[in-house]
């Protein structure tokens, strides 16, 4: 019952999903409700509560560090509250204040722009010190395929500022175009392009794997 | 300058140059700004789900189109919180097992579909030197490069022989678009590290002085 049903569910509701796509808009209607559409929308609920499922956990991890005052439970109540000041104007209506929901002027919408946004850049900006350093122990010519890897990064990095590019077409004019040609759009895109089917085919088989019930990992199998 | 923006400012700048801080050494200024962030972020997602899925999605249909039959997938997304309980955690499957299995539905057409088949269709180019040599050379470069990168990745027999010699030079042109990522993501990291330096000099150094003249 626990596991059976589950599977059951997963096998039929993936098994609808390949079904509505081989049957013509016309021909998946109950009365005026075309079907395809409604489960993508009812995934996208179940999907929200999913995400809000993920939040109430930060919460309760975060409210029990405080009730029990554990070591460095203050940073633990500075993520609660922030929480509850991001959530709580937002959820609120609009029509009661201009301060809530989410317009233009409202208390999430100064949080975002004033807090979240630039805090977001910051820690973005930051991996460029880790980057660098990360590479300056990493990218040793120590092999053929590490000095390929070296000089291809160091072109990029070259070639993505004005100076730089101006400095290869100081050695050749084409340089520049010769980069964007053959390594941008030639190696680096086939190889994308490789990573990208076998990654594809491996979803697909992931994906009959769970609609036959042989992958159960989602259940805390 | 306002004294609401010179506020806003310091705010931004005090945040920034304690995320800043950590580049030195791990300490309060730096713990305290990551927690807000965190919790932030979190709340930035209720709000965002609050409005564009359980309002926009569920409860406007309802109320306002008569759509009364997306109370079920309400009420999947209710059980999604019986984790928290020790006797019925198992409930939470259910509606787990609805959205796993629509997702893996969705997925197989999707990929093969939307993925596979394109991108095998766009890298079956022409080989005819007739087309001029650099879209020769693009071409081969690209047919040789898919090939070996895929070849690389098949673990099912070992690369010895010719098969070992393609996948060293699926290795090869890995390494090239490694590299060429490093470098493509090293200067977006570089650019935004350029606008927070900017605004700590033009927005923050800008209000110090706004604040002695």
């Amino acid at each position: 019952m626990r596991t059976t049903v589950p599977v059951i569910i997963a096998f039929l509701s993936g098994f609808a999903m390949i079904l509505l796509f081989f049957i013509s808009p016309e021909h998946s209607k109950i009365g005026t409700v075309e079907l395809e559409p409604e489960v993508l929308s009812w995934v996208t609920i179940v999907g929200g509560f999913t995400l809000l499922l993920g939040v109430v956990s930060i919460l309760r991890v975060n409210y029990v560090a405080v009730q029990r005052k554990k070591e460095g439970w203050i940073y633990n109540l500075a993520t609660l509250v922030s929480i509850f000041a991001m959530a709580i104007p937002a959820i609120l209506p609009e029509s009661w204040s201009p301060l809530l929901g989410t317009g233009t002027g409202s208390i999430y919408d100064w949080l975002f722009n004033n807090l979240d946004a630039p805090m977001m850049s910051t820690m973005f900006a930051m991996l460029a010190f880790y980057i660098a350093s990360a590479a300056f122990r990493a990218f040793r010519a120590r092999n053929a395929e590490a000095t390929l890897l070296l000089i291809t990064a160091a072109l990029v990095m070259l070639w993505r500022v004005p100076m730089g590019e101006m400095l290869l077409s100081g050695i050749h004019e084409s340089i520049p175009e010769k980069i964007n040609t053959y390594i941008m759009n030639g190696a680096n895109l086939a190889v994308q392009r490789g990573i990208l089917i076998g990654a594809a085919l491996g979803a697909a088989a992931m994906s009959l794997r769970i609609m036959l019930g042989i992958e159960r990992t989602y259940m805390g199998k | 300058m306002t004294w609401i923006e010179f506020v806003q400012i310091w705010i931004i700048a005090f945040f920034t140059i304690s995320l800043f801080s950590f580049l030195y050494k791990d300490n309060p200024f730096y713990r305290i700004a990551e927690h807000i962030f965190a919790g932030l972020s979190a709340g930035y997602y209720v709000g965002l789900v609050w409005h564009a899925v359980i309002l926009q999605q569920m409860i406007n249909p309802m109320t306002e189109g008569g759509k009364w039959w997306l109370v079920i997938p309400g009420i999947l997304g209710v059980l999604m919180f019986s984790r928290f309980t020790k006797k019925y955690h198992w409930v939470s499957r259910l509606p787990l097992a609805f959205v796993m299995g629509n997702t893996a539905g969705i997925f197989i057409l999707s990929e093969l579909h939307g993925k596979v088949i394109p991108q095998l269709r766009s890298t079956m180019l022409s080989l005819n030197p007739a087309q001029g040599l650099e879209g020769f050379l693009l071409a081969l470069i690209i047919t040789i490069g898919v090939i070996s990168t895929l070849i690389y990745f098949y673990f099912s027999k070992e690369h010895k022989g010719t098969l070992g010699a393609i996948a060293k030079t699926g290795i090869w042109f890995i390494m090239i678009s490694f590299g060429a990522h490093f470098g493509y993501t090293v200067m977006a990291r570089i650019s935004l590290l350029i606008g927070r330096i900017l605004f700590l000099i033009d927005d923050w150094g800008g209000s110090i002085i706004w604040l002695f003249s």
